[in-house]
């Protein structure tokens, strides 16, 4: 218990979140979310501290955090490329930008580049499909991509 | 805030808006310029726009006489940043920052409108006015009356427009049992894709008895394709949180839950602004509006799961456990939230609610077709000339939808089929374009309505490689609790990637038709039963794609890239 925050960040903002659901199964998703949001990923140290204040099996708590999308147990590129894959963005050639993206970054889909300069994800309908095919950037919308202004838009994130 | 208060407040607030109502304002205003905000402008650099303009009004001092406004979708994503000028409703498309000072100057200072950027059909036709466009003629707009016309998070111009009024009407008038039955009235159906008479299931609840309700929200919207929610929770949250507030005191119930999902900050910010204002006012909490009644809404964000769109997961993941559904009954309706009784409907149907209850249930009625009653929003999208957010009544045509509203097929290729109600759907092809559309119509033709989500394909689209593209979503989707879902639809997949590789054999479509029939037959849940339908759908209407794809090792749309000929399996 009270495993150090390595990052000085939201460390209050996890307490008091603790403290808000000390040994209250219900509040799992939203500490989760809290730590997910605050490090960028779910270090296992505070998975098991979740487990003990929430009073919440272990297994329990691997098992949601691997059931969601929006969680993430290894540590996450500094930027995050989301490419949509819904219908609308489908039909109008997203999958030549995704070709594009895992070419240009090296890996594929789902994955982080070794310098953990991006990670790429591709994500189930943005609910933007007047402009597909979307692309968002650290929640940066970039509207009707093609696989040519892939590498301009890339260049923009160190 | 009391009734007599929040009436009061109307008056004032009314005067605000009253040129964009089209009544004789008594303020100095002469021009409402309404820029739109929703997530396609935004992404286009509305708020550019936005700062021009306002630097253009002031540099010609208009600041006192011109208001601006920014509010939610207008409805015409593809033409962002879009602007509308009242009075008249004059129509902005695609408004560029070095537009701003001419549209100030001509339009706003000399009263002549700019042409060259108002909306032109595909002819070149001018249709300078929201009145005189084809894409707005044949909507009827319940569910997204407010959107594009009011701020998306002022109080102030939401009770302008009639905001609060029905529950206002309610806590004054109305026993909870007169307001189900006016729901039940109205013939309103889920709009969240099930289609379930709403009226019923809030009976249902009501007849609960229980020491403790809920209502839930469901705004998972994650159908590929739909974005109707997104916009009704972004551009009008106070008429989700009234219409839940509503439900509350229809159920009895004082607690409620909206499950947004986390794909959509801007919804999450814009509903927990209004979740709070509305609270300052007295209009969610204890003793609204000095009534008896207590109701208040916690926020619970979704982590990304397409599955707890399905109701029984969905009130799993606000327990704080894996999104998997269970099987019913028991319905949510008599064991939901907490093993309590919950009523639970989709945003939409929340936001067609408010209406209903100011104008009668039999007004709504009015509207639609027999069974399939009031008015439905499609997220009109893919090879489609005017992509956005429409709302008609049910019973227009398929043909009017796609050539009218949605100003047909572009760079004159042929309209092939239109995909409806996403992965639980199917493809309507263009044989069957003078259908009406309907929850019974559709389903007769192998699709549903869902959540309304209508991708337009043509030609160069491969039914084949749409088909996969669906099942691959499922697939990944499926939350692997049931093994007709979990393997079933990873052997249709399989399939599939076979027959767009140029490897499949001519058994393979029997098969498919077997393993869908049974999936449907077996699954848990919605997400498994309806899985297969894009399959069968297509495999119905275009099963000479398929055929070309085994027999010819051929993809006739050009898209699956097939191996030379004679290539073994």
């Amino acid at each position: 218990m009270g495993t150090e925050c390595t990052c000085n960040c939201n460390q209050s903002k996890l307490d008091a979140l603790f403290a808000q659901y000390k040994g209250n199964p219900n509040g799992l998703i939203v500490v989760m979310a809290a730590i997910q949001e605050s490090q960028g990923y779910l270090p296992k140290d505070l998975l098991v501290r979740t487990a003990e204040e929430l009073g919440v099996p272990l297994s329990d708590v691997y098992g949601v955090a691997t059931f969601y999308a929006a969680f993430s147990l290894r540590p996450r590129g500094r930027h995050s490329v989301n490419l949509c894959l819904g219908t609308a963005c489908y039909v109008k050639g997203a999958p030549e930008v995704q070709s594009m993206l895992e070419k240009e970054m090296g890996i594929k889909a789902g994955n982080t580049t070794e310098d953990r300069r991006f990670s790429l994800d591709l994500v189930r309908c943005l609910g933007a499909c007047g402009i597909a095919p979307v692309l968002t950037v650290n929640g940066e919308v970039y509207p009707r991509m093609t696989a040519e202004k892939v590498t301009e838009v890339l260049s923009k994130y160190e | 805030m009391n009734f007599k208060e929040l009436e009061l407040l109307r008056a004032t607030a009314k005067e605000g808006i009253k040129l964009r109502l089209g009544e004789e304002p008594s303020d100095n205003f002469k021009y409402h310029v309404l820029v739109c905000g929703g997530t396609g402008c935004h992404s286009v650099g509305c708020q550019n726009t936005l700062q021009a303009l306002q630097k253009a009004i002031d540099s010609q001092g208009l600041q006192d006489t011109v208001k601006l406004v920014v509010t939610g979708c207008m409805g015409t994503c593809e033409m962002g940043p879009v602007i509308t000028v009242f009075p008249d409703g004059y129509y902005y498309c695609r408004v560029q920052p070095e537009d701003a000072e001419e549209l100030v100057t001509s339009h706003l200072k000399e009263g002549k409108y700019v042409d060259r950027l108002c909306y032109h059909t595909a002819d070149g036709t001018v249709q300078p006015r929201k009145s005189d466009m084809t894409f707005f003629k044949k909507q009827k707009r319940n569910a997204l009356r407010n959107c594009g016309l009011i701020n998306q998070t002022s109080i102030e111009e939401y009770i302008a427009v009639g905001g609060f009024k029905a529950l206002a009407k309610t806590l004054q008038e109305m026993t909870p049992q007169q307001v189900v039955d006016e729901v039940k009235k109205s013939g309103l159906r889920g709009r969240g894709g099930g289609g379930f008479p709403t009226g019923l299931k809030w009976q249902f609840v009501l007849d609960q008895k229980s020491d403790q309700k809920y209502v839930v929200c469901n705004g998972d919207e994650g159908d590929p394709g739909a974005f109707m929610d997104r916009s009704v929770l972004e551009d009008d949250p106070y008429s989700v949180i009234e219409a839940m507030t509503i439900g509350g005191y229809a159920v009895g119930a004082n607690k409620g839950y909206a499950y947004i999902r986390l794909e959509y900050p801007k919804a999450i910010d814009h509903f927990n602004k209004a979740l709070a204002r509305a609270r300052e006012v007295g209009l969610l909490g204890n003793n609204i509006l000095e009534s008896d009644f207590s109701f208040d809404i916690e926020i619970r964000v979704g982590a990304g799961a397409f599955v707890c769109g399905e109701e029984t997961a969905l009130l799993a993941s606000i327990e704080g456990r894996r999104g998997e559904p269970r099987p019913r009954p028991p319905f949510p309706a008599v064991s939901g939230l907490f093993e309590k009784p919950t009523l639970l409907n989709n945003v939409e149907t929340y936001a067609s609610i408010c209406p209903i209850i100011i104008n009668g249930g039999e007004w709504y009625a009015t509207m639609g077709t027999e069974k399939s009653k009031g008015t439905k929003v499609f997220t009109l999208a893919g090879k489609i000339n005017n992509t956005g957010l429409v709302e008609i009544p049910l019973g227009l045509t398929l043909r009017e939808m796609v050539e009218d509203i949605g100003g047909g097929v572009p760079n004159g290729k042929a309209f092939k089929a239109a995909q409806t109600g996403g992965p639980s759907g199917g493809c309507i092809p263009a044989a069957y374009l003078d259908t009406p559309i309907d929850y019974e119509n559709l389903a007769a033709l192998g699709s549903i309505v869902g959540s309304g989500g209508m991708i337009i394909v043509d030609e160069s689209t491969c039914m084949v490689d749409l088909a996969k593209f669906y099942l691959g979503f499922t697939q990944d989707e499926s939350c692997g609790k049931c093994t007709p879902c979990r393997i079933g639809t990873k052997r249709m997949l399989e399939i599939l990637e076979r027959i767009t590789k140029g490897l499949g054999k001519p058994e393979d479509l029997d098969l498919l038709v077997e393993l869908a029939n049974s999936i449907k037959a077996s699954a848990l849940c919605g997400l498994g039963q309806t899985a297969p339908n894009p399959i069968l759908s297509t495999l119905r209407y275009f099963r000479d794609e398929f055929e070309a794809h085994i027999k010819d090792k051929t993809c006739p749309a050009g898209v699956c890239k097939m191996p030379r000929k004679g290539l073994k399996s």
